[in-house]
């Protein structure tokens, strides 16, 4: 999460002062990423040193100092708006290590294990949509935040089922082994 | 008392070596007002529980109680009656008759129960505006969006005094906002006091229900525990 850009895109519809800023932040995000108002003015210093914001030097360290985004603010906004984050590599994944570790425990049901994750991310599940039900229908934002972390969930268990139905497949059919050389050592896992 | 209850219900499919089993010992009730879903992969048996609950087939072994009343002591019918007053399908390919406009395919339950026409549609124009439905009452299945034909089946399933709720991978066909206004609509059928088993592989759909079973090879593997309140999802407030 980039506080860094998130305050630049506040500010690309006009000048405002801090604590709006924290306020303005808060709301954008759903309420789900508090901020405190020390890390708004500390980052508001560093745009400020990078040219990316200017300020009313009239009242300086006044909470009434306003913040204005400049013409190099807009175009790092921009540039950052359509950067896509780097998902090239896979990330390090608690769960899928674990997961795999299961595999070589000898007397460990896999199903078994993945079931235990997945009713814990059904349940998380569960608790997203009781706020989205209870809040998000009447707050697009929330509704917006709530529906990444539902989907983000929903891939995960999505992995799990796949690898129910990859480990039971197995069971019946076994893999023969490749002599192709693995492509898999080729894989850099995010740390 | 449970709505719907299963006692250790079991369907076998073929006889001797051609022998399936579908589902086994399955323990499962809903309460009224309450939204269960049950997840599964595909054969896991979703689909039988669901076909077994609402009397359309029945179990091998085990017993399927409504409102207490035990169905294999139920005459065909008093399951047929059962059928139109008590119990709603909603499937995923929507199931609504063609020849039939909106209000007339969720009025005919009524009729069919000897309703007269004019009450029964009276009954399905309350259960269309209920749901949002009343300005596309008088359209044919056909004139539709898939999102409004589920949802005119969701009227079918709840109108009159249906209080048991079945729906077999409900938005299976919809893309994720009609789905999710379909599960609204479930959910809030069951505020009113309906009793609704979903079943579904779509984690999306299971998280709007209470309580979520899990199948496996045709046996309850697993259940999730009533969700804590999600305020706890939402991190504190920092210092100032």
């Amino acid at each position: 999460m980039s506080v860094r850009h998130a305050l630049l895109a506040l500010l690309s519809a006009g000048p405002k002062y801090g604590f709006q800023l924290r306020q303005e932040f808060e709301a954008s995000t759903g309420d789900v990423w508090p901020l405190n108002v020390g890390q708004v003015y500390s980052t508001l210093q560093r745009l400020e040193h990078a040219g990316h914001i200017e300020s009313d030097d009239s009242a300086a360290d006044s909470p009434q100092k306003s913040f204005r985004i400049t013409p190099e603010g807009e175009k790092e906004l921009d540039h950052w708006l359509r950067t896509p984050p780097d998902m090239t590599s896979p990330p390090r994944d608690q769960l899928v290590i674990k997961v795999l570790s299961a595999l070589v425990v000898p007397g460990i049901d896999v199903r078994d294990v993945i079931q235990v994750h997945r009713r814990y991310l059904v349940e998380l599940m569960q608790m997203w949509t009781r706020l989205k039900e209870d809040e998000a229908e009447f707050d697009l934002t929330l509704a917006l935040v709530v529906d990444a972390e539902l989907f983000r969930l929903d891939s995960v268990i999505r992995w799990l089922d796949a690898a129910g139905g990859r480990l039971q497949r197995a069971v019946i059919d076994p893999p023969i082994p490749s002599t192709v050389p693995l492509l898999r050592r080729r894989i850099v896992v995010r740390r | 008392m449970s709505f719907l209850e299963l006692r250790k219900v079991t369907k076998f499919y073929g006889e001797g070596a051609a022998q399936v089993r579908a589902i086994e010992d399955v323990e499962l009730s809903v309460d009224r007002g309450a939204l269960v879903a049950v997840m599964g992969p595909s054969g896991s048996g979703k689909s039988t529980l669901l076909t077994i609950a609402g009397s359309l087939e029945e179990p091998t072994s085990g017993e399927v109680l409504i409102e207490g009343a035990p169905l294999s002591k139920m005459s065909r019918n008093d399951k047929a009656r059962l059928r139109r007053r008590t119990i709603g399908y909603v499937f995923q390919d929507f199931n609504l008759l063609a020849g039939l406009t909106a209000v007339e395919n969720v009025s005919l339950p009524l009729e069919l129960d000897g309703v007269s026409a004019k009450r029964a549609y009276a009954t399905g124009m309350a259960a269309l505006e209920e749901l949002g439905l009343a300005d596309l009452a008088t359209r044919y299945p056909d004139e539709l969006s898939g999102g409004e034909r589920q949802r005119a089946s969701i009227a079918r399933a709840v109108v009159g005094e249906r209080h048991l709720l079945l729906a077999d991978e409900p938005s299976g066909a919809l893309d994720s906002t009609n789905g999710e206004a379909v599960m609204r609509m479930i959910h809030a059928a069951c505020k009113r006091g309906v009793a609704a088993v979903v079943v579904t592989h779509d984690a999306h759909l299971a998280s709007w229900a209470d309580r979520v079973v899990f199948l496996r090879d045709g046996r309850v593997v697993d259940q999730t525990s009533p969700p804590p309140s999600p305020e706890s999802l939402l991190a504190p407030a920092p210092e100032p």
